[in-house]
C-alpha cells in the first residue's frame, strides 16, 4: 500500500524527522557507552544529559536527575509500582482505576495473586473517573495510588492534580500514567504534585524501546532490577543512547508544538471535524466518553450493529489504519475493558472505533475519512442482520440476542 | 493483526451469498451481539436438495468469511450430504484460522445444524434446553456446545475451548467449570480402552501408552493449576517411576500428591495395581 492514512496514533506515532536525525550520528559515529572513562564514551555522556534536561524541562521537574530513562512506559510503570510496594513492605493496599493501561491491571492482578488487595476505582457513562470513590478508598494501609492521565481509548483526561493534593496530604505516594497525554496537554508534574509519572517515547514521536519514570526528589523507590550504576542505580542496564537522544529531541518538539496554541487548535479542529462529520453521517453511531474534559488528539464512536473488527479490515483496504475497541482486533475476546466499564452496551461496544490523530495530520486524510466511511459502514450493515433486522421489519434487537 | 488466509482475505473483502431468500423455506438465526458473532442462515430447497444458500453477519472478517465459505460449500448439496460439513470443513475450505478465530467457523455449523434441524422437523425453538445448560454466562455458550467442540477437535485446555466457543472470554468466571467438562470429556477418551484395564491381556506398549495419555490430560493439568508439573521418568512394568516439577516438588504434602491423585488416576485409567514411585 504506497500512501495510508495514519488515524492510530495513541498506538504509536512515526519518528519526527529532527528525532531521527538527531539520533544517527549515535549509531554509527558516536557509539560510545556513556559510563566508559574515556572522551568517547564521556562526550556521549554530556548528550545524554542534555536529553534528561530537555525531558525534565518538558515535565516542568526541578531537578534533572529526577529523571530516569527506562525502556518504556510499561517498565515505568512497573517500576513505580514494584519499587514503592518494595519500600513499604508493610503496606499491602494499592489504589487504581478500572481502565488502566494493562502495563498497570495486569500488575496489579497479578499483586492480588501475591496477597495485596487492589480498589478499582469505576468511571461513569463519559469515562470520567469517580473521585469521591478514589479518595474514600485509600487507608493507612494503602502503599500507592496508580491513576493515568488521559485514557488511551477515549482520551478522557482524570483530575489528577485533585488527586495528587488528596494524596500530598495523606502521605501517599501518587504515580501517574502520562503516556497518553504527553505531547497533547501540558504537563506538569509540580502542579500535579506526583511523586512519579511514566512517560513512554514512541507516543510522541521518538522512538519505540524508550521511556521515562520521572522519580520525585526524596522519592522513596527500590529498584526492580539490579546491574551496575546507571540512572543512579535505580535502573541499571547500558543506557540506549539513541533512544534517549530520541526522546530528548522529542520533548524539545513537544515544548515547541504545545507553545504553539494555533498548532494544537489545528489539531483539535481535524478531530472534531472527523468527529462531527461520522456523527453527522451516521445516526447511529455516538461519541463514547467525554466530549469537553479529554486530550484533542482523540475520538471514540461506537457504530451500532456492524463490529469493530471488520470495519478496520475495511479501513485498511482504503488505506486508513485506526484502531478498535472490540473484541476480535485485540486478541481478547472481550469487548475493551474500557468500554465496558463505562458501561457502553455491546449493541456499539463491539463496533467502537478510536481514531487519534497527531500533529502530523492533515486536512485532507480527514476529507479521506470522511469520503470513504459511508462505503464501509453501509457495506457492513447491508451484511448485519441487526440492521436488517431494526431497518426494515422493526424488530427490536433484543429479540435477535439470545 | 490476525495472520488470515488469502482465501479469508478475499471473502471478507467480497463475501458470497450476502442478503436474504424472501422465500427462503428455512431461516435460522445464531449467535448474538453480546457475544459480538450473529449469523442469520437462509435456504431454498428443492426436494432434498438445498439450491440456494444466503447469510447475513455481525461479525468479524473470519465470521463474514466463514459465513460465506458455509453458503458456498452447502449450496447444490442435499441436506444429507450438508448435513455431514462440520467447523473443520469450514476451516479447511479456508485454508486455515487464526486459533483466537475458531468460534466463527463453529458458528457456521451450529446454523447449518439448527437448518438442518428444522428441515427434519425437529424441535429448535428452545434451544436452551436443546442445547443443555448454559455455561459462559457473558457468550451464552451451552455446555452440549463446549463438549462437542472438545470432542471433534481433541481439545485439552480452556484457551483452546475458548478459542473454538468464546466461552471463558470474558469475565473467566466460567473457566472452572470448563475445566471440570474437560477432565470429563478427556476422562472419557482414555477410559475407553478401561474395559482391558486389569486384564492380563495388557501389553507393556499399550500400559505405556495409558500412562502416558492419563499423566498429559488427566494428572497434569491438575498439577499445573497449582504451579506444579509432572515429568515421567521411566515405566518398569506396572512400576511408574515420575518427578513432582514447580511448586509440587518442594511441596511439604508431595506424597499425599503422589498417592492420591497420580497413583490414583493411573490406578483408575490404566491398571488397579500400578504402583507410582517417586524420584527425588
Amino acid at each position: 500500500m504506497n500512501t495510508i492514512i495514519y488515524l492510530d496514533n495513541n498506538a504509536t506515532t512515526k519518528v519526527a524527522p529532527e528525532v531521527l536525525e538527531a539520533m544517527l550520528p549515535f549509531f554509527m559515529e558516536r557509539y560510545g557507552n556513556p559510563s566508559s572513562m574515556h572522551d568517547f564514551g564521556g562526550d556521549v555522556a554530556h548528550d545524554v544529559e542534555r536529553a534528561r534536561q530537555s525531558v525534565a524541562q518538558m515535565l516542568g521537574a526541578d531537578y534533572d536527575y529526577e529523571i530516569v530513562f527506562t525502556s518504556g512506559a510499561t517498565e515505568s510503570d512497573n517500576m513505580a509500582i514494584l519499587g514503592t510496594l518494595q519500600y513499604y513492605r508493610d503496606k499491602k493496599h494499592i489504589v487504581t482505576t478500572k481502565v488502566e493501561h494493562p502495563a498497570v491491571l495486569n500488575l496489579c492482578r497479578q499483586l492480588e495473586r501475591e496477597g495485596y488487595s487492589v480498589t478499582y476505582v469505576p468511571v461513569d457513562r463519559e469515562g470520567n473517573l469517580d473521585i469521591d470513590y478514589l479518595f474514600d478508598s485509600i487507608t493507612n494501609d494503602t502503599a500507592i495510588v496508580s491513576v493515568m492521565y488521559a485514557n488511551n481509548e477515549t482520551g478522557v483526561i482524570f483530575p489528577v492534580e485533585e488527586i495528587g493534593a488528596f494524596c500530598k496530604k495523606r502521605g501517599v505516594p501518587f504515580h501517574v500514567d502520562a503516556v497518553q497525554a504527553i505531547g497533547k496537554i501540558p504537563v506538569d508534574v509540580n502542579k500535579i504534585q506526583c511523586d512519579l509519572l511514566a512517560i513512554s517515547g514512541h507516543k510522541f514521536h521518538a522512538p519505540k524501546g524508550i521511556g521515562v519514570l520521572y522519580v520525585r526528589r526524596g522519592t522513596r523507590l527500590r529498584p526492580i532490577l539490579y546491574g551496575g550504576h546507571q540512572e543512579k542505580a535505580r535502573r541499571p542496564g547500558t543506557h540506549n543512547v539513541p533512544g534517549i537522544i530520541g526522546i530528548g529531541k522529542a520533548a524539545e518538539l513537544v515544548i515547541h508544538h504545545l507553545a504553539n496554541k494555533d498548532e494544537v487548535q489545528r489539531v483539535k479542529k481535524l478531530r472534531n471535524k472527523l468527529e462531527e462529520g461520522l456523527l453527522n453521517q451516521f445516526p447511529n453511531a455516538h461519541l463514547n466518553g467525554n466530549k469537553d474534559k479529554r486530550v484533542d488528539n482523540t475520538t471514540n464512536i461506537g457504530f451500532e450493529f456492524i463490529e469493530g473488527e471488520a470495519i478496520l479490515l475495511y479501513l485498511n483496504e482504503k488505506g486508513i489504519a485506526a484502531s478498535s475497541g472490540s473484541a476480535c482486533s485485540s486478541g481478547s475476546l472481550e469487548p475493551s475493558h474500557v468500554l465496558r466499564a463505562m458501561g457502553v452496551p455491546f449493541t456499539s461496544a463491539h463496533g467502537s472505533i478510536r481514531f487519534s490523530l497527531s500533529r502530523y495530520t492533515t486536512e485532507e486524510e480527514i476529507d479521506y475519512t470522511l469520503r470513504v466511511m459511508p462505503e464501509v459502514v453501509n457495506q457492513l450493515l447491508e451484511i448485519s442482520p441487526y440492521w436488517d433486522s431494526i431497518n426494515k421489519k422493526g424488530k427490536p434487537i433484543g429479540e435477535l440476542a439470545r | 493483526m490476525w495472520e488470515y488466509t488469502e482465501k479469508v482475505k478475499e471473502l471478507y473483502k467480497n463475501p458470497k451469498n450476502v442478503g436474504e431468500i424472501p422465500d427462503a423455506d428455512v431461516v435460522v438465526e445464531v449467535g448474538s451481539i453480546v457475544c459480538g458473532d450473529a449469523l442469520t442462515l437462509y435456504l431454498k430447497l428443492d426436494g432434498d436438495k438445498i439450491v440456494d444458500a444466503k447469510f447475513k453477519t455481525f461479525g468479524c472478517g473470519s465470521a463474514i468469511a466463514s459465513s460465506s465459505a458455509l453458503t458456498e460449500m452447502i449450496k447444490g448439496k442435499t441436506v444429507e450430504e450438508a448435513a455431514k460439513i462440520s467447523n473443520k470443513d469450514i476451516v479447511e475450505f479456508l485454508g486455515g484460522l487464526p486459533d483466537q478465530k475458531m468460534h466463527c467457523s463453529v458458528m457456521g455449523q451450529e446454523a447449518l445444524e439448527k437448518a438442518i434441524k428444522k428441515i427434519k422437523g425437529q424441535k429448535v425453538e428452545d434451544e436452551h434446553e436443546d442445547e443443555g445448560a448454559i455455561v459462559c454466562q457473558c457468550f451464552g455458550v451451552s455446555e452440549n456446545l463446549i463438549r462437542r467442540v472438545i470432542k471433534e477437535n481433541n481439545l485439552t485446555t480452556v484457551e483452546e475451548v475458548t478459542n473454538y466457543t468464546k466461552a471463558g472470554g470474558a469475565c473467566g468466571s466460567c473457566i472452572p467449570k470448563i475445566e471440570d467438562i474437560i477432565k470429563e470429556e478427556l476422562a472419557k477418551v482414555v477410559a475407553k480402552p478401561e474395559a482391558t484395564a486389569g486384564t492380563k491381556s495388557m501389553s507393556n506398549l499399550k500400559r505405556m501408552q495409558l500412562v502416558e495419555e492419563t499423566i498429559q490430560n488427566v494428572i497434569r493439568p491438575v498439577l499445573m493449576r497449582d504451579g506444579g508439573d509432572i515429568e515421567l521418568i521411566d515405566i518398569d512394568g506396572k512400576k511408574v517411576y515420575v518427578a513432582l516439577r514447580g511448586h509440587c516438588a518442594h511441596c511439604v504434602i508431595s506424597d499425599v500428591t503422589m498417592k492420591n491423585l497420580v497413583q490414583e488416576k493411573l490406578r483408575e485409567f490404566v491398571e488397579q495395581d500400578i504402583e507410582v514411585i517417586e524420584v527425588k
